[in-house]
């Protein structure tokens, strides 16, 4: 039997499980996907939002506001990239102005700090290439850009090292409440692998949240999810803009946003239409839409695109967050309706839910709780000393595999062989930017499918792009002739 | 769509009489020739724009020839294959049974460029050579 | 950090590098060092099995390997220096002492500056990739660039798929066409957003047509299938703005698809030294001797623009390797107050290498090598030299597909500058009645 068991190995759940992972409770996260980090949170905007665009006194509002502060703390102790670039909303018409002063209003109503309406002059002078159109201007200094795979990375390993367990490949198929001999509530969960018991149970399951909800809970929930296209341009762009660009909505739609990402590429997106909850795949029309309406931001947007992709967020019903205890099923915690700005509010989300949670159950602070992560070392972004160290410890940190993003070997074999170590190509690529570059993997495939095949003692075959059916090599030549 | 390219078969019929529509890969103009064939043998041959055409066409459509390069296991050296090739033209009908000759041979390293894999391969009368110096495993 | 120095440092040990090493030696350098990413040399060329290479350089017809054994073999037995599995991740420029310090690494030797008094840039080029053609659909495994394809298939000896489609006609796509049928696979077509193929007609000939493997012109891909695996793509036709026709769309169904939609020059490290990039080529603006703007830093080969065959990189190669050596021995014909000339593409020309020509420092005869924008019969190549008509030479054909040359020659263009200073070469594609 389980204290907790946590659905969900995506920004959210990781959160969570990372926040109570710091009490001496057992905690197992249930991941369908083969890694963490593959569901909503492996493709979003990577912002990390300042927190006026949500009504105030709504979950969203108070959460974001939290996680940002959070996140600027914890992305020191947890060594992910983050960088407080702050995030500009444009009025590109002057009956924008009104809408300018009432995201400031609600900005200020939310708590978020140091906001200020600019003018054109200013503007211009913090953006030399916006969009000759932009009258004014929403500055939020505390706006950030992170890297939304290493966050989630850095929680999930943090709370592994703290003693929290991981299954993955392993989809939840029935949950059934049941009374133990001493009268005490626990939930039977049935999964396509080994079933669970588990004290307490949170749904953290994105697009899926709904479905988990409702197999224990009378008061439904309904989550549609909204599909968001997005294009990635080469790092030789990524320099247009410094701050995050966003756009006022108008009758054109939500807007989209230009942004530079932490590792320094550009990106637009994303646009917003109803989807299949495994629908992830990109449209011409989408793609065409990110580049024609991204275009109205800047003067010119360049198109040097490496690659684009497409991301689902969880809208619930409601529009808001909804988190914290069932009302008709004590035990039962969601975490549910997590759409922008999830990403930002996760942290604060799992502080919530761990510190109510941990109360429940009585539990009490480890003494040996792990605080800090090492991540993964770059030599791209090391000096020369810090480079001539790694690779005085281990050579292969001089062989280079991926020279778009300058990864080698020992990075990989790092991604590996630590703590909730990649399994996958994708894996690989989302903890060391291995193919993440200009070439995508074209020439690094190559290199990695071989190292991922030693460390994990599997064949080549047997190594996929993000497991199922992803495989990549297909037997040997003359097999068939 | 149908790939205007593909070297074609019309049939004349009882005459026994072929036309031959071929895209000369001798230079880079790329001239659509017409060879008339009767009985098997090249009656006239048309569109080419110069002596290189005719030639190609003639050879194209009595004995077409390919060099083949494929790939045979190795064991014991820095890679699991080694890239190999017919040392000379075979019949382009063989190139196939070229493919499945080295189908299960197995060298053992080092090899070199130039060593003999088999012998007139598929009855061809062309040997298959190795055709990258492979040394022994690291 | 260990330092090394050289007086010729050559980035890259593929065809291009390698015949730059063999010149310059020949040149009388002895200072020289190659500095190679692959634990071999030869670059692509190792992986480049099939037959075709060497017509030009050799007189006869090799494969890819034995093509670049010719050139180890050179820097074997003149024993040039040369480090493999090493990767320079940085080159910087000291204007003052004109010397260049090239950074790399690798396993055995670390991280380490190479003190250069010259530099040849011969990093190759890569190819474009999925993201960057904007196509639509899921993005599962089985969809490779033709060159990794190839790597795998003719490196390791693995089979990357079992039934392919190919987008894109260049010539690594052609080449694949064959080669995945030769060891198994089934190729159900290959798609061609242009109205004509980027390949060479031999390789249209000798890999689809002998295969029945179907080449569809003004065809994309409009969709890929598959969430894990690609199960299948979309293939429509194109109007003439190269924009899908609603109502052509056909399904096929595949495991895999193969990319060869262009390749780009590697310039990275060129742009970190300062060096010029024509956004045409993608790589560097060159003079008459390959120097770009940096001085004494050269480049050749696919990372200066994209060739179609392996023998004229052999060819341009040799030409900065000679040039380095003499710029490095003081062997450089001297600038003169002579005439300095740009060299203007106009009307279907897309550029030139060289882009500029200095009238001292030229070659008896020069060799201009360019590419066309679109297929051209029965056209005149024009010259002008400050709108002056110099020369009309009748094309039969002109593809995009096949590099182009001009031979300049020093004489005539010494002739007219006596007469009086000029300052722009234009190249043009004329009507023949013009």
């Amino acid at each position: 039997m389980r204290d907790v068991t946590i659905i969900g190995a995506g920004v959210t759940g990781s959160a969570v499980a990372m926040e109570l992972a710091a009490y001496d409770l057992d905690i197992l996260v249930i991941e369908k996907e083969s890694d963490v980090c593959e569901g909503t949170s492996k493709a979003n905007s990577g912002i990390v939002h300042s927190g006026y665009d949500a009504e105030p006194g709504s979950l969203k509002a108070r959460f974001n506001v939290e996680g940002n502060r959070l996140i600027h703390e914890l992305s020191r102790a947890l060594d992910f990239p983050f960088r407080e670039n702050g995030s500009l909303v444009l009025s590109l018409e002057e009956e924008g102005r009104a809408k300018v002063e009432e995201l400031y209003e609600r900005g200020l109503a939310n708590g978020v700090p140091g906001l200020k309406i600019l003018e054109r002059d200013e503007l211009t002078k913090l953006e030399p290439n916006v969009s000759e159109n932009a009258v004014c201007a929403l500055f939020a200094p505390t706006g950030g850009i992170v890297c939304p795979f290493n966050m989630n990375i850095a929680f999930a390993e943090n709370a592994a090292d703290n003693g929290a367990d991981f299954v993955f490949d392993t989809q939840v198929k029935k949950i059934t409440k049941k009374t133990s001999e001493d009268g005490s509530i626990f939930f039977h969960i049935e999964t396509s692998g080994e079933d669970f018991d588990t004290k307490v149970l949170v749904n953290a399951a994105g697009v899926y949240a709904d479905v988990i909800h409702n197999m224990v809970s009378d008061e439904k929930i309904h989550i549609t999810p909204r599909k968001g296209q997005y294009i990635l341009m080469d790092k030789n762009a990524g320099s247009l803009v410094s701050h995050t660009l966003f756009q006022l909505p108008t009758k054109m739609g939500k807007g989209i946003l230009v942004t530079p990402t932490v590792h320094g590429n550009l990106m637009a997106g994303p646009t917003a239409d109803d989807a299949d909850p495994e629908d992830t795949s990109t449209t011409a029309e989408g793609l065409d839409t990110v580049l024609t309406r991204g275009a109205l931001s800047v003067k010119a947007l360049p198109r040097m695109p490496i690659t684009s992709f497409a991301g689902l967020r969880a809208h619930e019903d409601g529009g808001d967050f909804i988190v914290g205890e069932a009302k008709d099923v004590p035990g039962f915690f969601d975490a549910a309706g997590i759409e922008s700005p999830g990403l930002t509010a996760a942290p604060a989300i799992g502080k919530y839910l761990g510190t109510l949670i941990a109360e429940k159950l009585s539990a009490r602070k480890k003494a040996d709780h792990i605080s800090e992560r090492k991540g993964i070392p770059s030599i791209a972004l090391a000096d020369d000393e810090e480079r001539e160290k790694l690779i005085k410890q281990d050579p292969s940190y001089a062989k280079v595999v991926c020279r778009c993003e300058l990864v080698t070997e020992g990075e990989i074999k790092n991604a590996i062989t630590r703590t909730l170590g990649a399994r996958t190509v994708d894996g690989v690529k989302r903890r060391t930017r291995a193919g993440m570059g200009r070439c995508q993997a074209g020439f690094c495939l190559a290199r990695t499918i071989p190292i991922l095949a030693e460390q994990l003692g599997v064949s080549f075959e047997d190594v996929t792009k993000s497991g199922g059916g992803s495989y990549y090599i297909d037997g040997n030549i003359k097999d068939l002739i | 769509m149908l790939n205007e390219r593909r070297v074609s078969f019309k049939n004349g019929g009882i005459s026994g009489m072929d036309i031959r529509e071929l895209t000369c890969i001798r230079c880079p103009i790329g001239c659509q020739i017409k060879v008339e064939m009767e009985n098997g043998e090249v009656k006239s041959v048309t569109g080419n724009s110069c002596p290189r055409g005719e030639e190609y066409a003639v050879s194209e459509v009595t004995h077409p020839s390919r060099i083949v390069t494929s790939l045979v296991r190795i064991k014991g050296g820095e890679r699991p294959v080694v890239s190999v090739k017919t040392a000379s033209d075979v019949p382009k009908e063989k190139m196939m049974d070229v493919i499945s000759a080295l189908k299960g041979i197995e060298l053992t390293a080092p090899v070199h460029i130039g060593d003999v894999v088999i012998k007139d391969v598929a009855g061809c009368g062309a040997d298959v050579v190795v055709t990258s110096d492979i040394p022994e495993g690291e | 950090m260990q330092d090394k120095k050289a007086d010729l440092v050559i980035i890259g040990g593929g065809p291009a590098g390698l015949a730059a090493a063999a010149a310059a030696r020949k040149e009388g350098l002895e200072d020289i060092l190659i500095i190679e990413r692959d634990v071999r040399l030869g670059g692509i060329l190792n992986q480049c099995i099939h037959n075709g290479f060497g017509l030009h350089t050799f007189k006869e017809e090799l494969t890819g390997p034995e093509y670049a054994a010719r050139y180890i073999r050179q820097i074997i037995d003149e024993k040039i220096p040369f480090m493999t599995g090493t990767m320079a991740v940085n080159i910087s420029f000291d204007e003052k002492t004109g010397l260049k310090t090239v950074k790399a690494m690798n396993g055995d030797e670390g991280l380490f500056n190479i003190e250069a008094k010259a530099v040849i840039l011969a990093m190759g080029c890569r190819e474009r990739p999925r993201g960057a053609l904007n196509i639509p659909g899921y993005r599962p495994s089985g969809i490779y660039s033709a060159g990794t394809a190839q790597y795998y298939v003719n490196m390791e000896g693995r089979m990357i798929g079992k039934r392919v489609v190919i987008l894109g006609s260049g010539d690594i796509g052609l080449i694949m066409a064959r080669r995945m049928t030769y060891e198994g696979a089934k190729v159900l077509c290959v798609a061609e957003l242009q109205p004509y193929s980027g390949g060479l007609k031999r390789n249209i000939v000798q890999c689809l047509d002998d295969f029945d493997i179907p080449l569809l012109l003004s065809h994309t891909v409009v969709d890929i299938k598959g969430k894990r695996r690609v199960e299948g793509v979309t293939i429509a036709e194109v109007d003439e703005n190269r924009k899908p026709i609603p109502g052509t769309e056909q399904f096929y169904e595949c495991d895999t698809l193969l990319l060869s939609c262009g390749l780009i020059p590697e310039n990275e490290l060129s742009l970190a030294v300062g060096v010029r990039i024509n956004p045409v080529t993608g790589g560097a603006f060159v003079n008459e001797s390959l120097e770009t703007n940096i001085p004494g830093v050269y480049a050749c080969g696919n990372v200066l623009h994209v060739h179609d065959l392996v023998d004229y990189v052999s060819g341009e190669a040799s030409v900065a390797g000679k040039n380095a050596a003499d710029f490095l021995l003081g062997k450089e014909k001297k600038s003169g107050d002579e005439i300095k000339f740009e060299i203007r593409p106009e009307n279907g020309v897309r550029y030139s290498v060289p882009s500029t020509v200095d009238l001292a420092k030229m070659p008896d005869t020069l060799t201009v090598r360019f590419r066309v924008g679109a297929e051209y019969r029965n056209v005149n190549l024009v010259t002008y030299v400050d709108g002056k008509k110099m020369t009309s030479q009748p094309k039969a054909v002109m593809a995009p597909g096949e590099m182009q040359q001009l031979i300049l020659v020093k004489k005539r263009l010494s002739e007219l500058a006596g007469r009086g200073p000029f300052h722009e070469l234009t190249v043009r594609i004329e009507e023949k009645d013009a």
